[in-house]
Formats: C-alpha cells, structure tokens, sequence
C-alpha cells in the first residue's frame, strides 16, 4: 500500500525544482494534483513511498526521476482542431497566401511548440494533405515539440485511443487518414512522415531551428509568469519569418507583453505577426 | 436551429436534449428511426439529426438509408451517436449519407466540438 500525504516543504521543493526545469507554476491548492501526479511516478518507479522518492528526488541522482516528476506535472490536454477557427485561417488564408508564387523556394515550415501527444501537428498535416496536395518540388516540414519526453513518444507512435479520436476529429479525416489498430486507431504513415517530433524545452536555450512560417504557440504559455513569456515570444520572434503567422491558445496573447507583434483578427480567430 | 435526437435510451436523450437546449436548439426525438421518419415528417425537417445505431424498429443505418433517399431533407445534417467505434463503422456511415460521427461515451465539449465542424453551432 503507498501512502502519501504531501508536507508543506516538499510541496514547496516540487514546486521550485518544477519552475526552475520548466516554467510551470504550480499555485498553492495543487497540492492534491502534486500528490496524484507523484504517486503515478512512485507507482511506475516501484517506489512505497513520498519519503522515498523525495530522497531519491533530492539527492538529484537519478536524472531520469527528475526528468519524470516535470514530465508528470505538465498538462497536457489537447485535440483535433483546437478551436477550430485557427485552422480554417490557416486553410483558408495563410496556407494559399504561401503557396501562391510569393515562396519561390517552395519551402514550407510549420512548428508546433507544445505539441503535446501530436494532434495539433497531425491536425495541420491533414490539412495540408488535403487542400495543398503539393506540387512536384514543395518541401514541407512540420516539427512538433514538447517538453514531456513521454508526450513525444506518444505522438510518434501515433496511436489514439477511442476518446482522443473522439475530440474534434473530424469523421471523415478519422476514415482517411487512420487504421483501426485493435481497440484503438493509428495515424497512417503518409501522415505520419509530414511530422517530425523532438523533445525541447522553451525555457531552456532553443536549438537551432528553420525559420518558420507558421508557428503554434498555444497552451502552453499560460502555465509561465509574465518574464518567461516575454522571453519566449522574443525567442519565437526570432524565429518567425518575415510575414510569418503565431498562434496562441484563445486564453493567451501578446498584448502587453511583447509589442513587436502585430494583432490580426482573422474570421473568429486571432493571430499574431511581426510589425513592419 | 432544430435538432433531431434518435435513440432508444430515453436517458441519453435526455442528455443530449438538455446540452442541445442550452445552446438555443429547438429538438425534437425519436426512440427508433421508423419514429424518426415520422417524426421528421410532422416537423417538416430539421437542421441537423443525432443518430444512434443500435435501435429496435429500425436502426440508425437504415435510417440513415431511408432518410438520404428524401429529396426534402438533401439539407440535413446527419451525426452518427453511437457505441459502435470501429473505423469500418464510420466509414460505412458515411458513404450512407451521414456527415459527422460520434463515439460513446462523449462528453459535452466533444458533442460541441463536432456540432462546430458541422458549422450548426
Ligand atoms: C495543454 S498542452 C497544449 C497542447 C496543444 N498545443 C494544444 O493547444 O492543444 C501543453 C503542453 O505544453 C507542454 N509544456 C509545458 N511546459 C513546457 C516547456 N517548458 N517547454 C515545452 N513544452 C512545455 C506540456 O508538456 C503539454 O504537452
Ligand atoms: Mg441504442
């Protein structure tokens, strides 16, 4: 039997360590969800009790523990089509203005920041399969990142269980583009091979990327305190091609925090580019 | 908008009418699709229908048949609500005319997100 109630000063410990690694501010009241989430990494650890994995924890031995423990901390709810209204922008709007001659190189680049297990770099995959079915000669890239090296490894398997299929996915993209795998439904592979997935931490130094033309942002931001996403949005400026598009989850923006971007209400949606 | 709801459990009807009602639907239901057919009839169409597959009478696929056969109801959205969650599934649903499909269980925002991909909310 594992028994766990957390103390004041492990919470505080876990909470430190979490924002140190990772941006993620947990508030006080997550007390039960940093317990739940310990004990999961305890259960799969083999370990029988909170003392014992904060020893281990403390003794900063065991990189992968820690690496696990900020892993367990990240939420990581998502699903097809967001919101739905970034991705008709980008259907509608951003992805035939790319395509129409201005892009001699025929060079596209799209990254998903904070892709969690896939479905956002899937979702714009599908997309581009299915209205830009590209010329002879198009290079597109889509890269998907995320700080949790188990999410990366979920959206590289590219298995859905019936609920993740089941949020927002629409009916006839779940026919084209997935097989039934027993119980659940895989990605196939000419989607697959659209995405490149890579654990990456947006707090720490960013490895060298392409200049993107899109980039999502979304979610993801709105775990961090006002410094650290100021920070990042300098970093995805950076990034941005000139006339490049960002994205945001519809609780996150720039304004007031970064005002080199330009606010663009596009249908129901907002995006975010460089002022020139 | 009006909506029509198709399934024998009168308690998931009941969930799928309250969630539809609190965004403006006007519905009306059906315990089978022979009912629904009827149903439909007397109501002179509606925007959207939410079918279940499993139904005595006549089921959801059936329905699904018989109601694409109407020319007066070419503008109705069709969503499949059903149990039945393998991809052959789906894909036999929609090559009968159905437009969206959904998996139980379902939560509200998963009803919502489709409802939003049909372009009904
Ligand atoms: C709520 S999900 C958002 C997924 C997707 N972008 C969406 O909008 O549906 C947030 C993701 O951000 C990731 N994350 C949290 N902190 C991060 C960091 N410092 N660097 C990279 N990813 C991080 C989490 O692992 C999680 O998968
Ligand atoms: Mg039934």
């Amino acid at each position: 039997m594992v028994t766990f109630s957390i103390s004041p000063a492990d919470f505080d410990y876990i909470r430190d360590f979490v924002k140190r690694r990772s941006a993620i501010v947990l508030d006080d009241g997550k007390e039960y969800l940093v317990e739940s989430r310990l004990l999961q990494v305890a259960r799969k650890r083999s370990l029988t009790s909170l003392e014992e994995l904060m020893s281990k924890l403390r003794s900063g031995m065991d990189k992968s523990l820690l690496e696990s423990v900020v892993d367990a901390m990240t939420t990581n709810e998502t699903s097809w089509f967001r919101d739905l209204h970034p991705f008709q922008v980008l259907k509608e709007r951003i992805l035939p203005e790319m395509c129409n001659g201005s892009n001699p190189k025929k060079e596209l680049n799209i990254w998903s920041a904070a892709c969690s297990s896939g479905q956002e770099p899937y979702t714009i995959a599908m997309i581009i399969k299915d209205y830009f079915p590209m010329r002879e000669g198009w290079d597109v890239k889509i890269l998907g990142c995320d700080l949790s090296a188990e999410m990366i490894s979920r959206a590289r398997a590219g298995l859905y269980s019936k609920l993740e299929i089941n949020r927002g996915l629409p009916a006839m993209l779940m026919v084209k583009y997935f097989q039934q795998d027993g119980r659940n439904a895989r990605i196939k592979d000419d989607i697959m091979k659209m995405v490149t997935f890579r654990q990456m931490n947006l707090v720490e130094q960013w490895p060298f990327l392409p200049k993107m033309d899109v980039i999502f942002l979304r979610n993801v931001m709105i775990y961090f305190t006002p410094q650290v996403k100021k920070e990042i949005l300098r970093k995805a400026r950076a990034v941005l091609k000139p006339g490049g598009y960002l994205f945001l989850g519809a609780a996150e923006t720039t304004i007031n925090l970064d005002d080199s971007f330009e606010v663009l209400r596009l249908n129901k949606t907002t995006c975010y580019r460089v002022r020139t | 908008m009006k909506a029509l709801i198709v399934d024998d459990s009168s308690t998931l009807r009941m969930f799928v009418r309250k969630m539809l009602k609190g965004q403006g639907f006007e519905t009306i239901e059906a315990a089978d699709g022979k009912e629904a057919l009827e149903r439909l009839a007397e109501a002179g169409g509606a925007n959207v229908a939410l079918v279940d597959w499993n139904m005595p009478v006549m089921n959801g696929y059936d329905f699904v048949c018989a109601v694409r056969a109407l020319p007066e109801h070419n503008d109705m959205f069709i969503m499949m609500v059903t149990t039945e969650s393998e991809l052959d599934k789906v894909a036999q649903a929609l090559e009968a005319g159905a437009n969206e499909y959904l998996m139980k269980p379902f939560t509200k925002e998963d009803l919502e997100n489709k409802l939003a991909l049909l372009g009904v909310l």
